[in-house]
Formats: C-alpha cells, structure tokens, sequence
C-alpha cells in the first residue's frame, strides 16, 4: 500500500471515494457515461462534510435514454431548455466557520433556467418548467411565480457551453421557505441509473442524512463539449447532494470521524496507522492528487473503488479520520470572504436591510456582485441605500435596479461593489411595510415573512496560483464552475434568508366579532341618521310629462283609472 | 433528561461557581469565551461604554464600560432565522454566578441534542440592564439611547422569545416571575402560563412580586392577598422601570419575562436541577412555537399566577373615572353657552342670536398665556436638572445627582407660583367666564392625555385618574380656597408619586418612616430621570411635559382673581 504522501498544511486533507468513468453503456464511442466520486472534508470547525457528485454524460438522441433520466431528458427538448439548476437545501452552510464550499446552495428551494433563443414565450416555459419541477421532485416549486422570479442582469453565467448571453432568456426563483425531506430525497435519488441499488448511492440513507447540520441537494444539467476538439456537444447532469456532520451531536464531542456513521459496510479492514501532522487516515490511501481548490492547495487521500486493490480480500471499506492532536478552542481560521445580512430597526412601520461583506484578505481588495431580491410587500427606499466600507461611502460601479410592482414583482438591486482589503463594508437599504390584503396573508401570519438571501459572486483571490487543469481527468468537484483566472477563482455565496414581521390583523374571534359589529352598527347609522336627518315633504303629483298624458287618455278611453 | 445528574457536570459547576466568586469583580470573559466554545457555541463578546447624564448614586456609577458575552447554539438544519434568548444580568452588585453556571450547564446539555429548530443565544450582559440596552440596540443596530457600543459579529434572525434568569444563591426556595418591563409593557399571558405549567409541573414553589400564591379563596385572606399581589403589579407597571433584564426585550416584541431565584430561608429547597428543568421544558416548548406568541393576552393584571384580570374587566374603570372629566367639561360647555348667550336670551332660538358684546368674550389672551407658561414650566422641568447640573454644582456644595434632584423640586416649587406671574398678563375682562373657559380647555387636556396613557399602560392612567381626577373636578376658585388648595396639592403628580411610593413600601411589607421615605423618594427622582436617559423610559417626560402642566392649570384655576 502507498504511503498517503506529503501533506500540507493542517486541515488540507481530504478524501476522494471514486467510482470511475464509462462503467456502463460500452457499446460504441461516444457514449454515455457515469462517474461517481464522495469527497469527505474536515471542516475547519472540526465538522465533517460529504459531497456526492454523480455525473451522467448524454449524447442527445431522441429515443435512446440509456443512463440519462428521461423524465429530464424530454424536459430539456420540451422547453428548450439551455441549463437548469435546482437546489433543495435545508440548513445554511456557515462559511466563516465551515470555511468556503465547493458549491453553496440558499436556504430553501432555488431554481435558475436559460432557455434556447428559440424560445418565444419565456415566462410561459418558465412557468410550465417550474410546475412540471415541481412534480417531478415533490417540492413547492409551483409556488414560483412572477412575485418571485427575477432576471438578474449580471450576476449569473451560463456554466456550460454558451454562445452569446441575453439574458432574457434567464429567470431565476428562490423559495426560502421550501422545507426539504426525505420525499424530495427519493426522486433525486430516482434520477442516477441504478437508484439507490449499487454504487455511491446505497450510502444515501435518508436516517443518516438528515441526521446532519446541513443538507443540500441539487440538479445541474448543462451542455458540454464531448471531446477535446470540442465539435459536438452532449449533455451533463449533474447531481450533488452535500452534508455536513455535527462532531458534537454524532460524536459525542469527539471529532474522529468513520464512514460507519454514514453506513455501516460489513467487516472491518486491517488497519494501517499512518502518520501525519494533524490528522490520520485509515486505510492509508493508494494515490493522492494535488490540485489548488478554491485557492489553497490540497492533498487528497484518492480511493478508487473500482480498483480492486483497495476492496482486496473482504469487499468492504471503511474510512476513518483521526485527529492526532485534540482539537483546540481557538476560532477556526476565517475564509476571505463572507458575509452576513439582517433586518434593523423595531418597529413594524420602518425598517433596514443590512448585509455585512467581509474580505479578510490582507492585502487584495476584489470585487463582488451583489443580488437582492425583495418582495414588493417591502417598499425599499432606494435613495437610502447607503454602501460604507472603513467608515467611507462605496460607490458601486455598477447599479441595476428595477423596482417592484405590487403584487406582480419583486425588487431586484444587482451591484458591483470593491470590497477593500481586511474591511467590513456594509450595504444598507431602508423599506417600508405594505399593508396586505386579508387574503394575502399566509396562514400563519405572526410566522413572519420571508426574504430571500442576497447572493454574492466573487472572484476571490487565490493564495497559491493554480495550474490548468485536465477536466476530463480532475475530479468532479473542481470542475463545475469554469476558471477564468489563474490568480483568483469564482466563488458564489449566499446570505442567510430573513424573517421579517409585517403589520398582522388579529385573526381571531374578537377581531372578527369587531369587524362584524362594526359593520353592522356602520350600516345601522348610516340608515338611522339618513332618515333622522331627511327632511320629509308631501309632493304635489304633477301633471306628468306627454307620454303620460298620452296613456291617460288612453286609459280614460278605455275606461280604466288614471295613472 | 441528564442535565447536571453526572458528577462530572456536578462537579463542572462547582468549579464555576468558585471562579465566578472571585473577589473584585469583573465579568471572566477569556474565561466565559473559553467555556462557551468548549460546549460548541459559537461565541462573540461586544464591548460597549455609556457615560451617564449625571452620576447614578444608587448603583455608584458614572462612566460605565463593560462587555458583553454570547454564544450561538446553532439549530441544526436550520437557517438561523428564528431564536430564542436565555441572558443573565450580571453586575458588580449581583454576580449572578449561580445563573451563569446554570446557563452553561443548560448550554452544554442543549448543544448535544437535535430537536432544535430555532437558534439558541445565551448571553450574559454586565451591569445588567445597561449591557442588555447595549446588546439589543447593537442586534437591533439601531441607537436610541446614546450607547457606544462595538457592532456585533453573530446574529440569529428575528429573536422569538426570551428569558432572563437570576439567581442570588445556590440555595432556591421559591421561584419569582417578573413580567413587567419599560413602560409598563407586558409579555404576552401564554408565555407566563407557560412557566406557570412547568412550575406546577416540576413542583416548584412560585411567587408573583413576591408573595405566595393564596390557597384558600373562601376566606377573606385569598382574595385580600390577591389584591395585595394585584396592587403592587399596578405600581409596578405604573412606575414604567423594567422589572428585571427582560424588561427591555419587550419593546422590540420579543416575549420576554425574568425568573428569579429566591432564598427565602423556608424549609423546602430545591437544587439547580429544578430550576434547569424547568427552563429547559420552557425553551423546548418555545422551540415548538411556529408563530410568535400572539394567541393570548397583552394587556391584563395578574392577582395571582393562575387568574388574571383581562382588558375587557378593568377599562371600564378608567373610563368611567374619565367620563367624571367629560362631564364636567360638558357642563362647563353649556355654563359658558349660556353665560354667553345672557339670561334674557337664554330660551330664545339659537340661531338668531345677536353678536356678544365685546366684554362678554372670552380673551384669547386669557387661555393662551397660562397654557404657554405652565408649558414653558414643563419644559423647564424636564430640560433644566440634567443641563444645569454643573453650573448647580459649581455654585452650591452639592453633587451632580443631588444638584439633579434640588433642581428637579425647585422647578417644580417655582411652578406653583404661576399663579401670580399670570396675573401680570391677563386681563380681568369677564374673571367667571375665562376661569371656565381655561378649566375647559385643562380638562379636556386632562382627559385627552388620560386616555392616551391608559391605553398604553394601563396601570399608570389609572393611578393618574385616580388621584388627579377629584381635585381637578372640583377646583373652582371660589369657596374654601385653602382647603381646595389642600386637596390638589395633594393630588399632584408629585404627591402621587410619594405616596405610591408608601403604598409600595408598605405592600411590600417594609414599611419606612417619613425621612426614609423623602430620602427614597429624592432616590427615585434620580432614578426617573436616568432611566428616562439610559433606557427611553417615559414617565419622566410624561409628568414633566404632561400632566405637570396640566395640573398647574387647575392650580391656576383655583387662583383665578375675580
């Protein structure tokens, strides 16, 4: 067995689990294909993240559904569709103490669409696309409508192939109240080829995953070259689905962590210490691979499950993180950029959303885009955005604003803010509550209101430059967002979702009892004080007008009462 | 629940408690940070520093500084945007260590289970309430009062619910419930039925402003009790100063109440594992809760734990007692009418009335004058003791509180003569018909404020009502005029605060003599006036700018010269 090689520095190290490329459909070139890799992390809380990515490759066909879901598959030719992403996350991943993510998902639901140019009627496809979404995953994504949908201007790119972005044809929704469970893990899991019967998947027991702090589970279908010369393009989808373990809960305060809390896999392996600055893995890894991710450089401890070294006699793997020395209580290191966003003020007149941008980076400043969406129900005053980084005001280099309309629209504010290097700068915006309608109110009104979380994309700098990498052969968690720039690398942030209390009527029984006397006592007043108040007076009868006239006469012919 | 059942825990604690004994105290915050993280909180600290407008001689402060310390317990799985707050006032003069431990001991068994859905922020503030004004402005980000403080690094959404807990020793024999916060405001009932069922529940004893909850409703000693517990509530809400650090929550509309641990040297005891459970049954139910507590009452009076008396019971009150100053402005109404209309035309149609003689009318000057000087009195009042207590100071040997306080009774003394610099303005055209007329205008003024006081705190209108409501009534400048002067001195704002303050003593079963009471009576003129700067508490500027000069037009209106 080979030695786990020379680690780097503290807390670099992490595990890569593979199931390798082209297992099935090995027919004819090109072909459809399957990678599976789990990438378990020590965070530098002293938690440990799980991230599964399963990665389905598809040449378009009409007919031929061989690993690709159909169920996507004829949703991509039916609205033609360019990309589609879709997050359910429960939880919130602390980036100032979890450190950066390789892929953040908002709190809730979040849905984000290109469609072809060819595509006429957006918001219709849009509208059908969520509703079909929503059926296929067992989420409230019908909920999305145009009160929630925005067309950022900036903040999102085309991930795969693309030529040409307008970005009329993107529309983006974020439900933060989507609560996300076990019947939203079974369709996900229905999507990979073999379910949950073979591969990484049987690790996926729904008991185990949301036993954790965070869980987040997405879909990202883009196209993508099929071969270096990159004539052709076949489609990808990926599936992640990320979790994070509570050292504390699970481990009883311990933070060594094993694959057993995942899963139990049977019989143990003989074990063979290894030995390590920091942290110890149990079996000592066949290969390692270095790369620079997310701007630090990191060694991971690579196990390839289809190799048959590493399943030698007893078909089973267990994996084990140790921490040689006991974990301190110092706070852990902070991540270069973070943030965090609030509502200010008391009160259920006024109030101010604040989001705070942290760069801790010593010496680089760098920019980052800002996306507010804010429901109409909050009036923002836009002449009190107000943007100070060390006491200074920060002007944005660039501003799109398009204001809401009552209950056909949300806010969105799009910046381009500089963040100074080690500075805290603060984005502030005032609003005003709307009163609603009575049956606009959710059913639990005194619940509050939710706003969904601002996002951040940034382009962060690195602390080592990196080297192209071969995408083919690199892992899968490093090859999601393209890299643009040696020297920094993208990163996409989300800020915690707000609750935000608006003026409530009591719905209760005195209140209707209220409404109702005082209907009925206004109704009563009104007609008592109408006839208290009226003058009565006797009206001589008129002769009439000539049609009058004229039937009397008739009538007088006939023999029969005047009128 | 193994909350504090291992000796190790046991034993934990013990260790605390000794450290937070130290001599010369200053809140351990490397300490607390330390001990916090190690259960798995995330901690922060927040410094903050206030100098306060004059030097607070009852907690011996002046230039007050201190910091702040909390930690997160994150809900799994959840986003952060609810939490609930468990915070222990600490202070030079209330360690609080028993609490602190406490917390620690609930944090730690907290951090290890999963059913949380909202945040957890237990946070321990020092010089009690200043540090909790501190941390709520600064979570609020917002600043009210003139504190200076660092802005805070972790936050946790909307804050759901709150609890402040104090413990002045190790040994509980009963468990007091303080609801009332600044101004008079009230958390809502179900969070005070909420403790009262765990209470129940765990067998604790449970006192309500400190007096045992009557057993025996038969005889006369329960309802009498009950009355007892029901008045000291009304005084203490009347007085508008929180009852304990929950107090401040309330204007931010988180539910909040204080529990105090008391020895009061009975014979049953129960140990911290009583009082942990209970807290612990509270924030797991609070935990539970989808929406703010809002399903019950805000407004009631509490004679016991269990009854409660509800808004819809104790308005009529007030209102009848208001309805004593509409009508006797209606009928000052229809004198004056009359008076105008003079005798001979007093039956004939109203419409066809001729124009009054000049020196029938009522002088605009008349009204104007006395309701522009006993405002400038007010504002004399309430502007003068903080800005001239250094120029007092100087000039005279006193401190700057008591320069405060002198200044404070001397305005108001200096008032009472208005009488006699409103005589050098006014005409004395028609003395019957302007003495009514300024009585009209005071009463209606009166009733106006009332009412608006009333429905805010209750407690407060109707103390007010009740005392000053007689002699404004009944003044009129004619008759026993010494004896009329006798009963609306009496009934001033001054006056009512003094003798609350008896009532409140006696109530409390401490009765004091008059010098200890003029010399607690000059201490709550401090107190007012402080709590007006350091917290926004409103009764200072109620009665300076209010109802003093209110009073002083009916003071007025007992000199009129005729």
């Amino acid at each position: 067995l080979a030695g786990a090689g020379p680690l780097g520095a503290p807390l670099s190290l992490l595990v890569l689990l593979l199931l390798g490329p082209g297992v099935w459909g090995q027919t004819e070139p090109p072909r459809d294909s399957l990678r599976e890799e789990l990438v378990i992390t020590p965070l530098p809380s002293g938690d440990v993240a799980a991230t599964f990515q399963f990665r389905t490759r598809w040449i378009r066909s009409l007919s031929h559904y061989r690993l690709f879901p159909k169920a996507l598959g004829q949703l991509i030719s039916k609205y033609s569709l360019r990309e589609l992403h879709l997050s359910l996350t429960q939880g919130f991943w602390r980036t100032r103490y979890w450190g950066t993510p390789f892929l953040q998902a908002p709190s809730g639901a979040e849905l984000w669409a290109w469609f072809q140019d060819t595509v006429t009627d957006v918001d219709k496809s849009w509208k059908e696309l969520s509703n079909v979404l929503s059926g296929i995953f067992c989420a409230s994504l019908n909920f999305i409508d145009s009160t929630n949908t925005v067309t950022p201007s900036a903040s999102f790119k085309p991930l795969g192939l693309a030529n040409g972005t307008d970005h009329s044809f993107l529309r983006y929704a974020v439900l933060p109240r989507e609560v996300v469970c076990t019947e939203n893990l079974t369709p996900w899991k229905k999507l990979l080829p073999c379910s949950s019967k073979a591969g990484l998947s049987v690790l996926l027991k729904a008991d185990r995953l949301f036993h954790t702090s965070y869980h987040s589970q997405a879909v990202h279908i883009r196209p993508v070259c099929r071969d270096a010369r990159c004539a052709s393009i076949s489609w990808e989808l990926r599936q992640t689905l990320s979790v994070v373990f509570d050292a504390f809960v699970t481990g009883q305060g311990k933070q060594d962590w094993s694959l057993f809390r995942i899963r139990s896999l049977c019989g143990p392996l003989p074990l063979c210490p290894q030995d390590n600055e920091t942290l110890e893995v149990y079996p000592p890894p066949l290969t390692t691979y270095q790369d620079v991710v997310l701007g630090t450089r990191k060694t991971y401890a690579v196990y390839d499950l289809l190799d048959t070294a590493v399943i030698n006699n007893s078909r089973s793997l267990n994996l084990q993180l140790k921490w040689k020395r006991p974990p301190g209580n110092e706070a852990p290191p902070t991540p270069f950029l973070y943030a965090q966003r609030y509502v200010s003020g008391y009160g259920l007149h006024n109030g101010e959303l604040s989001t705070l941008l942290y760069n801790t980076h010593p010496y680089r400043a760098f920019p980052v885009l800002l996306l507010d969406t804010v429901p109409w129900y909050l009036r923002l005053y836009v002449h009190t955005l107000t943007i100070t980084s060390k006491g200074k005001e920060n002007k944005p280099s660039y501003i799109h604003y398009q204001p809401a309309q009552d209950r056909m629209q949300p806010h969105l504010l799009e910046m381009l803010i500089q963040l100074p290097a080690s500075s805290v700068t603060k984005v502030s915006i005032q609003f005003e509550r709307a009163l609603l309608k009575w049956t606009e109110y959710t059913p639990d009104p005194n619940h509050g209101f939710y706003v969904s979380p601002s996002v951040l994309s940034a382009l962060v700098p690195s602390e080592v430059t990196a080297q192209p990498v071969d995408w083919e052969e690199s892992p899968l968690f490093n090859t999601l967002f393209p890299a643009s720039d040696s020297s920094s690398y993208f990163m996409r942030l989300y800020t915690e979702p707000l609750l935000v209390s608006l003026p409530t009527p009591d719905f209760s029984m005195p209140y209707n009892v209220i409404c109702l006397t005082c209907t009925v006592v206004a109704v009563c007043y009104g007609s008592f004080y109408n006839l208290l108040t009226r003058t009565f007076q006797i009206e001589e009868p008129s002769k009439g007008g000539l049609a009058r006239r004229l039937a009397n006469l008739i009538r007088r012919a006939r023999g029969v009462p005047p009128l | 629940m193994g909350l504090l059942s291992d000796p190790v825990r046991r034993r934990a604690l013990a260790r605390l408690v000794l450290r937070l004994n130290a001599p010369l105290w200053a809140l351990p915050v490397a300490w607390l940070e330390r001990t916090m993280r190690s259960v798995g909180l995330e901690v922060y600290t927040q410094s903050f520093s206030r100098k306060l407008p004059f030097p607070d001689e009852t907690h011996e402060r002046y230039m007050v500084s201190g910091i702040n310390v909390y930690g997160i317990l994150r809900a799994p799985r959840a986003a952060s945007t609810e939490s609930l707050v468990l915070t222990v006032p600490c202070g030079p003069e209330s360690p609080n260590s028993q609490a602190v431990g406490l917390m620690l001991a609930l944090a730690a068994h907290f951090r290890g289970q999963i059913y949380w859905a909202k945040d957890i922020i237990f946070l321990v503030t020092e010089h009690d309430l200043l540090g909790s004004e501190a941390w709520l402005e600064a979570y609020h980000d917002i600043n009210v009062t003139g504190m200076q403080s660092s802005p805070l690094q972790g936050r946790a959404g909307a804050i759901q619910a709150a609890v402040a807990l104090e413990l002045s020793s190790d040994v509980v024999t009963s468990l007091d419930v303080a609801v009332e916060g600044l101004n008079g405001q009230l958390p809502n009932l179900d969070l005070l039925n909420l403790f009262q069922t765990f209470c129940q529940k765990g067998g604790l004893l449970c006192t309500l402003q400190g007096k045992l909850q009557p057993q025996d409703w038969t005889s006369a000693d329960g309802p009498l009790q009950g009355v007892q517990t029901l008045l000291l509530m009304a005084l203490q809400q009347a007085s508008g100063h929180p009852h304990g650090a929950h107090g401040l929550f309330l204007r931010y509309r988180v539910e909040a109440l204080t529990l105090r641990g008391v020895n009061s040297f009975r014979q049953y005891k129960y140990d911290l594992v009583a009082v942990g459970k209970a807290l612990e049954g509270m924030f797991r139910k609070l935990n539970h809760l989808l929406e703010r507590l809002h399903q019950s009452f805000f407004f009631y009076l509490l004679p016991t734990l269990s009854r409660f008396v509800s808004i819809g019971l104790y308005m009529p009150a007030a209102g009848f007692l208001l309805l004593v100053l509409g009508l006797k402005a209606l009928e000052l109404w229809v004198q004056l009418h009359e008076a105008g209309v003079g005798p001979e035309e007093a039956g004939g149609t109203p419409g066809s009335s001729p124009p009054l003689p000049a020196t029938q009318r009522v002088g605009l000057a008349s009204l104007v004058a006395p309701l522009l000087i006993s405002q400038a009195v007010g504002l004399a009042l309430y502007v003068l003791p903080v800005l001239g207590q250094h120029v007092a100071a100087q000039h005279f040997p006193v401190a700057e509180a008591e320069a405060v306080v002198l200044t404070l009774l001397a305005v108001y003394a200096a008032g009472l003569a208005l009488p006699h610099s409103t005589h050098w303005v006014l005409s004395t055209q028609a003395p019957d018909r302007s003495w009514m007329a300024l009585k009209l205008v005071a009463l209606i003024y009166l009733a106006l404020q009332l009412a608006c006081i009333t429905l805010t705190n209750f407690s407060l209108g109707f103390l007010l009502a009740a005392t000053m409501v007689p002699g404004a009534a009944l003044t009129k400048p004619s008759g026993p005029r010494p004896l009329r002067a006798a009963l609306l001195v009496l009934t001033s704002p001054a006056a009512a605060l003094l003798g609350g303050l008896f009532l409140w003593q006696r109530l409390q079963e401490a009765p004091v003599s008059l010098a200890e009471g003029w010399r607690l009576f000059l201490a709550v003129l401090a107190q007012g006036v402080l709590a007006h700067h350091t917290y926004g508490a409103l009764l200072f500027p109620l009665l300076a700018l209010g109802l003093f000069p209110c009073w002083l037009l009916f003071w007025n209106v007992l000199f009129w010269k005729r």
